[in-house]
């Protein structure tokens, strides 16, 4: 990534400082990357969500899904792996192991959702609902994937010795999207789905 | 090769754009020669395509894989590719004076995303039974429903589903690097106002980039799944194909349309926004004097990127939509006219007292001004429901698409190319066969597009391969002017090729500013170093457009970083 | 060089703007009652682009001309701004613009609506359309009056049963008349309803002005009344497939008294 990206003030050169919620100027064009992303990802999930309303109108073989249970333990995962991320930025000397905890969280959450689709496979028999639910859920989890890819490259960075806040915000801003994104779509699933 | 160089990138898609381009007039070419001549054959044909051109002739199955193929070749890897990520990618980072892209080893993975994507439609070309064949636009269920509906509905049209899918994610990370670049890495005095009308049209152009490519990735997920997974999005139930009941229920065909559509129509301005901003660039260089009214132009580009999202329903007038959101359609579709027709003034305003210099890239320039004006009119006729009642489904509207952003948008290219290329390869590029190039091509394009009009008025629909019977064989002698038309300014082009090729080799070494223009990438080496700018960054303190002023050393311009 | 570019600019613009005036090619007669409407709304849309785009040619021309380097020695005289600035330009474009879009949108409106929001007129003729890869089937009612119920696991074309009805059971399918030539009166409304069997197809007919497509899943109403006798061709104009440019059949306007007896010696389908 580049160095000395400031507009306005001739910024010093980034001496990188750990200084908790603080964020040098350079921080801007992660989070301005991220958010980006992330409207990206909501315009992605808003064409998703359109398709299923159109489909789910007056189809006489739209079969509302019995969600598994395990989406609601598995929501509880994500809940937390945020919270665990959240701790690590207030409390900076924490910071590694909340991003070890918060990939770990991450990976069984992918995990519970993949047993989950296992689940509604053995009960549901195709249908379009269903082919909705694996969709969003699928591309949800791939962009989680992502994110953890993101927790690794911040943690592999805070080992080389580099403490800098400013690549975890912007994971953390992807992060907090990401379990967002999912209580978006669990109340989607359960409404309409 | 693997760098994450914003010049190598934006070098390496202009080459691939070029390689794309020259593949699509090839087909262009074939199929042109197939609608003058059907039964002639055509020689070597044969021997590529013993499957689809035996003896030379072509089938219609052949043809219509041509056309799919011409189409999405174009418009995916010329018209996104070059304009947008081509120049954008190179020029972006050093107008706005940033040494890179925001997040160069994204900007490396969205180049070679889309070489992937291209390769997987080469493929889809080759690989399986037949090509694909359902046109750019790939209609459901047609496209979705697989190979009971004849050729080219089986693997050829799963890869092509693919390789669109994957070339959106490489747009998304290029679109993503170019709105954080222009907001976050402008040097120091660069406020958005002092930022060149060619930014402002890359950087508008990817925010309508990113929303489009975000939603048509996911409308392909969905066709790959009803093509592989069985699922029911976009077919309905009751099909009966080739005698067989297909095994779908309750799938919506519409719902492709509106969600390609949804895409498709701001893909149009991908196409052509940063020709806009390359000529109003260009042509106050040669005019010698300011754009008209720069910030009414960027208000225009704000509106138009605006209105892109309102407008798709326009390609679904008699598409079984509810007939009365036509009427809603219509409107902004007309209304989107009033930022064009102002773009078009100021750009003609502009020459108005001009110490106007002849170049091959100005030449280009008033040239996209002349075909943009003549696309854009026609989009008058299709704009209205019934009008399009008559004229939807026939050349006229080929003819209004290959004018507004075939041909505009390939001019914008052009432009760009004879202006920046000493900046990009550090030698001038032969301006006497630029001339020629123009020329040939100008006078070209309208023998090829103009006629197509007619052939619209006259009833003739498009996407056939013959029109040897019936009322369509009266204007076969059209076709083959246009044809023959097609054919030389096709061969027009080989002059551009050699031209780029020679002054890459053996062009006269460039000046840092050989055409006296003001904005930040002509205030450092043709070609520029590694970083842009020698390890300095330079400081802006004026705005883009300071043509006739009195500059220092007798100059009648002031460069924005002038203090170096 | 400039002075070669406006005579090229105005040449392309006045050789283009004669042809269409000239009508060297064009519009077929019409032959239905709506169709005038579309054509004057042509008409004066022609008119007006004609107009703008010849200004804007000449304009661009005009200017190249006159504001050009000659001879390549650099040019000398004082650098003008456009009178105005950029005000004019955003006035002209907005209102003239403005205004045509008003009135293309309120004359070209009522147009369409006559022909696509309206139902059909009552005692209107019912007749059935069947889109297939790459034919059109047209169904009567025949003597009852009412049409047979469509089973689409019954249609095949192996068995001539297009439409796929069920004769065995349903009497309403007994009568029906199916051909494959689109026969109307003349003058007489003709109310039709498009059913797709496969993909996308449209209804083509440029003598009639109608174009409508066909969708899969869907229904679609379009009724137009033809006027003069005579014998048309309705052709295919969504991209269906390999046989797509081959997908065309008739339609045969007679008079009302001939449809009468053509209607007669039509044999039902079973």
């Amino acid at each position: 990534m580049t160095t000395a990206l400031a507009p306005p003030p001739p910024a010093p050169p980034a001496v990188p400082v750990a200084t908790g919620l603080g964020r040098p100027a350079s921080s801007r064009v992660a989070e301005t990357g991220v958010w980006i992303g992330i409207g990206a990802i909501s315009m992605t999930f808003a064409a998703l969500t359109s398709a299923l309303v159109v489909r789910a109108s007056d189809a006489p073989d739209w079969h509302h899904l019995h969600l598994p249970a395990l989406l609601y333990i598995n929501t509880l995962v994500l809940l937390g792996s945020s919270l665990t991320l959240e701790t690590g930025r207030r409390h900076p000397g924490r910071a590694p192991l909340a991003l070890s905890l918060t990939t770990i969280l991450g990976g069984l959450f992918v995990m519970g959702q993949v047993i989950a689709w296992r689940q509604l496979m053995t009960q549901e028999i195709g249908g379009p609902s269903s082919a909705f639910f694996y969709v969003l859920t699928a591309l949800h989890a791939a962009h989680v994937l992502g994110g953890m890819s993101g927790l690794v490259y911040v943690r592999h960075r805070m080992r080389a010795g580099v403490v800098s806040f400013v690549p975890y915000n912007a994971a953390s801003l992807y992060w907090h999207f990401m379990a967002v994104l999912w209580l978006y779509l669990l109340t989607l699933l359960t409404l309409r789905g | 090769m693997f760098s994450v160089d914003h010049k190598v990138i934006g070098r390496q898609y202009l080459d691939l754009a070029l390689v794309a381009v020259f593949t699509g007039m090839v087909l262009s070419w074939l199929m042109r020669f197939h609608l003058g001549w059907p039964d002639t054959p055509i020689p070597g044909l044969g021997k590529i395509a013993p499957g689809g051109a035996a003896g030379g002739v072509m089938t219609p199955e052949y043809y219509l894989a041509l056309m799919t193929m011409h189409g999405t070749i174009m418009v995916f890897f010329v018209l996104t590719t070059a304009p947008f990520a081509g120049f954008g990618n190179f020029l972006l980072p050093i107008q706005v004076g940033a040494e890179d892209m925001a997040f160069p080893r994204i900007n490396m993975m969205s180049f070679w995303v889309t070489l992937v994507a291209f390769l997987v439609l080469v493929a889809a070309f080759f690989v399986g039974d037949q090509p694909p064949l359902s046109g750019w636009t790939a209609y459901a269920p047609l496209s979705a429903v697989g190979k009971d509906a004849g050729p080219g509905q089986g693997w050829g049209q799963t890869l092509w589903a693919i390789s669109i899918g994957i070339f959106c994610i490489a747009q998304l990370l290029g679109s993503l690097n170019f709105i954080a670049t222009t907001l976050d890495l402008r040097t120091r005095g660069m406020s958005l106002a002092r930022m060149p009308m060619a930014t402002w049209a890359w950087f508008i152009t990817a925010v309508i980039a990113l929303v489009a490519f975000a939603v048509l990735m996911p409308a392909c997920i969905l066709l790959i799944l009803d093509r592989v997974a069985g699922t029911s999005f976009f077919i309905p139930g009751g099909l009966v194909i080739s005698d067989q009941l297909q095994p779908h229920t309750g799938g919506s065909p519409l719902l492709w349309q509106h969600l390609f559509w949804f895409f498709g129509h701001p893909e149009v301005y991908v196409a052509i926004l940063p020709g806009f901003g390359i000529v109003s660039q260009i042509l106050p260089v040669f005019a010698r004097k300011p754009l008209l009214g720069p910030k009414v132009f960027i208000a225009c580009l704000a509106a138009i990127a605006f209105l892109s999202y309102t407008v798709w329903g326009h390609h679904m007038f008699l598409s079984g939509m509810n007939p009365f959101s036509a009427t809603l359609f219509s409107v902004p579709t007309l209304v989107i006219t009033i930022p064009a027709a102002i773009v078009t003034l100021l750009w003609i305003g502009t020459i108005y007292g001009a110490r106007l210099r002849f170049t091959s890239a100005s030449l280009f320039a008033l040239g996209f001004v002349s075909v943009f004006v003549s696309g854009g009119i026609s989009g008058f006729f299709l704009a209205q429901p019934s009008t399009d009642i008559y004229l939807h489904g026939t050349y006229f509207v080929v003819a209004h698409f290959h004018f507004v952003m075939g041909v505009a948008a390939m001019f914008g290219i052009f432009a760009g190319t004879y202006f920046w290329f000493p900046k990009m390869f550090g030698r001038m590029m032969s301006e006497t066969l630029g001339k020629w190039h123009f020329w040939l091509t100008f006078i070209g394009v309208y023998c090829i597009f103009m006629p197509m009009h007619y052939l619209g008025l006259a009833g003739n629909v498009r996407r056939y391969s013959a029109f040897t019977d019936d009322y369509l064989q009266p204007l076969i002698p059209l076709h083959r002017f246009i044809t023959i038309a097609a054919l030389v300014t096709g061969a027009a082009q080989l002059i551009f090729l050699y031209n780029l090729i020679r002054s890459r080799l053996r062009g006269p070494q460039a000046p840092d500013n050989p055409w006296e223009a003001t904005t930040l990438e002509w205030s450092t080496s043709s070609p520029p170093p590694h970083d842009n700018f020698g390890g300095r960054r330079p400081v802006v303190t004026q705005g883009p457009n300071e043509y006739a002023v009195a500059g220092p050393g007798g100059r009648d311009y002031i460069m924005q970083a002038e203090s170096r | 060089m400039g002075r070669l570019f406006a005579v090229v600019v105005t040449a392309i613009a006045l050789v283009s703007v004669t042809l269409f005036a000239l009508h060297t090619w064009w519009l077929p007669p019409d032959i239905s009652t709506h169709g005038g409407r579309i054509d004057s709304q042509l008409n004066e849309t022609m008119i007006v682009a004609g107009i703008l785009f010849v200004a804007a040619q000449l304009a661009l021309g005009v200017f190249v001309w006159r504001f050009g380097e000659r001879g390549g020695t650099r040019a000398t005289w004082p650098v003008r701004i456009f009178p105005g600035g950029a005000t004019p330009m955003v006035v002209i474009a907005t209102v003239l613009v403005g205004i045509e879009i008003l009135v293309l949108t309120l004359v070209g409106s009522k147009v369409w609506a006559s022909v696509y929001q309206s139902p059909p007129p009552p005692g209107a003729l019912q007749i059935d359309v069947l889109a297939e890869q790459f034919a059109f089937y047209f169904r009567y009612a025949g003597a009852d009056g009412k049409f047979g119920v469509i089973h689409p696991e019954k249609m095949s074309d192996a068995d001539q049963n297009f439409f796929g009805l069920d004769p065995a059971t349903d009497t309403t399918a007994r009568d029906d008349i199916v051909v494959a030539t689109l026969v109307v009166p003349a003058n007489q409304p003709v109310a039709l309803r498009l059913h797709a069997k496969d993909v996308n197809h449209s209804f083509y007919v440029r003598e009639a002005r109608i174009q409508q497509d066909f969708v899969p899943g869907m229904v679609i109403p379009l009724h137009f009344t033809a006027t003069t006798p005579g014998r048309y061709e309705l052709v295919c104009t969504q991209l269906c497939g390999l046989g797509h440019y081959n997908m065309r059949a008739y339609v045969e306007v007679k008079s009302p008294a001939e449809f009468g007896q053509w209607l007669k010696a039509q044999q039902p389908a079973f």
